[in-house]
């Protein structure tokens, strides 16, 4: 880990609207990012993806963001203006998004969103001469065969775990530092999952970048993660290494943990989980 | 036994109807060639196509089809009725109205030509720019659009033509001012779809600008739709044309339009019917066809149909 954190937020409030109607999603979230494997945890609703989207600053516009510090690296992200913004998402930092079969141009070729990437942080000609060696050079290092011809085919003629490899190397093409993934295997089936993770894994180690993975499948981040931050309702309950998981302390996660299905120890019925108002409650992060 | 994979046949078919496409061209060609054959079973819509490209010959090869200038008086023979020397008769300054009609097909399709250059590009942008970008930028520009939409077209392209000037070139700006509106409210709705598309977000997170985003990603999603729409409209602006000639606000007199030719010869419409007959016909069948065509290629493009 370096001395200075990659990804630095104290106290980052998100709320939809204003006033006293105002929706608060995210509430007084504080974490800090260094080059590991971090992953967000948390129901549906809890915020996770909120706080993913703030990082690139790209929330609907209904959305105001305030925090006591939101860094990345040496850029103040809450100061920092649209423009330059811009030449730090996809450059610096990149987001791997859910859903490859949505998340690709359908009338564009893979090979050329790829290079799309590259172009926007590498302008004029020698930029898109080399956007296509890169191209063919990052679809192989997401473990495609034939290079050369999957750049040419359409989102359509892709299947979905080739498909979200087309994705991480749009996201990557470009050398970013920190990666977002926000659930970028839930629309994969089991096998297919397991090797994009694998690819993802291999990637992030030799390029040494930081990765927020934000997941709901506590048994994936286990085994995958480095630390884990368990969200409810917009709020960070409790932060753990992922290897201390089963001695976690807060209700939220004891149950998280309690109701996961086991094939080894089957039971008849998964506790439900009863939920403490207490959890929701406005707390403040000790500084 | 023949080999399961049948040989490929050679030559244009063939290679139209290979199973996979070599590239991005080949594909386009095959796509193409797979909605000529739709059009193909579309009677209706193939009729309309004959008729555009008997326009499109008439005006192309007008000195080869007549040997008489159209402009050419003969006060002699004026209002001759139609004759083996005169198929269509002529009209009160003796002119050939078959030579008129087919000149006349060169101002029509002139006037659709320049129409949709200035129209297309001008709706498409508008309508995305409004689309994709929302909020303030969406009301004023959508505002504008309405105050457009809120006049007829040919009442409004009528008050342009009297403000500009009659003249030919006049008349195009005045159609064009009106004929953008429809195709700005189709390409926002167009890009109000995609807009928050996630592939849209894809390329923002990859720190795309707004500019680059509209013109690369939004832009060609919406361009079938569109040419559909502009196909359309095409015989509301040839009846605008004919009308502002009609009312000598379009081409003016030795040239020869058929909205024009109407007019003048609504004077003799008792006796000599032939004179307002034909251009009359031919404005009716253009238009009628320009709407059939984009009909077909509304039931070919769409892909609910």
């Amino acid at each position: 880990m370096t001395a200075t954190p990659l990804v630095e937020a104290r106290n980052l409030n998100i709320a939809f609207g204003r006033g006293p109607a105002a929706l608060k999603v995210v509430r007084n979230v504080s974490f800090t990012l260094g080059r590991e494997k971090l992953a967000i945890v948390g129901e549906s609703g809890a915020g996770k993806s909120t706080v993913g989207r703030a990082l690139m600053r790209l929330l609907p516009p209904s959305a105001h963001m305030t925090a006591d510090a939101l860094r990345f690296a040496d850029v103040d992200l809450i100061a920092a203006s649209e423009k330059q913004m811009m030449a730090l998402r996809g450059r610096r930092m990149g987001l791997i998004m859910q859903d490859p079969k949505y998340s690709l141009n359908p009338v564009m070729p893979v090979g050329e969103q790829i290079a799309e990437s590259w172009r926007l942080h590498h302008p004029g000609r020698e930029g898109a001469r080399q956007a296509q060696e890169r191209t063919l050079a990052m679809l192989e290092a997401v473990q495609i065969r034939d290079p050369a011809r999957v750049a040419k085919l359409y989102p359509h003629e892709v299947s979905g775990g080739m498909g979200q490899r087309v994705m991480i190397a749009m996201m990557l093409i470009s050398g970013p530092d920190l990666l977002i993934a926000d659930e970028p295997t839930s629309a994969l089936d089991v096998t297919v999952r397991l090797e994009v993770l694998a690819l993802l894994d291999e990637l992030i180690a030799r390029r040494g970048l930081g990765l927020i993975f934000i997941s709901h499948d506590l048994n994936l981040v286990r085994r995958f993660c480095d630390r884990v931050i368990i969200m409810y309702a917009g709020q960070v309950v409790e932060t753990l290494a992922a290897a201390d998981l089963d001695r976690a302390e807060h209700p939220y996660t004891r149950n998280l943990l309690a109701s996961l299905p086991s094939i080894r120890h089957p039971r008849p019925r998964l506790p439900v989980m009863t939920r403490d108002p207490a959890w929701a409650q406005d707390r403040r992060a000790a500084p | 036994m023949a080999p399961d994979t049948a040989p490929p046949r050679a030559g244009m078919a063939g290679w139209l109807k290979a199973e996979t496409p070599d590239g991005a061209l080949h594909a386009m060609a095959q796509q193409l060639w797979r909605g000529w054959v739709q059009f193909l079973h579309h009677p209706l819509g193939l009729l309309g196509a004959g008729v555009i490209l008997l326009l499109v010959v008439a005006a192309v090869a007008a000195p080869l089809l007549t040997p008489y200038d159209p402009a050419a008086q003969n006060m002699m023979g004026r209002l001759a009725p139609p004759s083996a020397a005169h198929w269509l008769g002529t009209d009160e300054f003796g002119r050939d109205i078959f030579a008129r009609l087919i000149y006349g097909a060169r101002t029509t399709l002139y006037i659709i030509a320049l129409v949709t250059v200035i129209v297309a590009p001008i709706g498409l942008i508008i309508g995305v720019c409004a689309g994709y970008l929302g909020g303030l930028a969406d009301e004023i520009l959508m505002r504008i659009t309405d105050v457009f939409l809120a006049l007829p077209g040919l009442v409004l392209a009528l008050g342009f033509a009297a403000a500009l000037g009659a003249g030919i070139t006049n008349a195009i700006i005045a159609i064009a001012l009106t004929a953008w509106p429809p195709i700005a409210r189709l390409a926002r709705a167009e890009a109000l779809g995609l807009r928050n598309a996630d592939f849209i977000a894809a390329v923002r997170l990859q720190g795309a600008s707004p500019a680059r985003i509209i013109f690369r990603h939004v832009v060609p999603m919406c361009l079938p739709s569109v040419i559909v729409r502009v196909t359309l409209s095409m015989a509301g602006v040839i009846l605008t044309a004919a009308g502002l000639g009609f009312l000598g606000l379009g081409a003016k007199p030795p040239m020869p339009e058929w909205g024009a030719m109407v007019s003048t010869g609504r004077e003799f419409m008792i006796d000599s019917p032939w004179v307002v007959m034909a251009p009359g016909l031919a404005i009716a069948a253009v238009s009628l066809a320009f709407n059939l065509v984009g009909d077909a290629l509304r039931d070919i493009l769409d892909p609910r149909g």
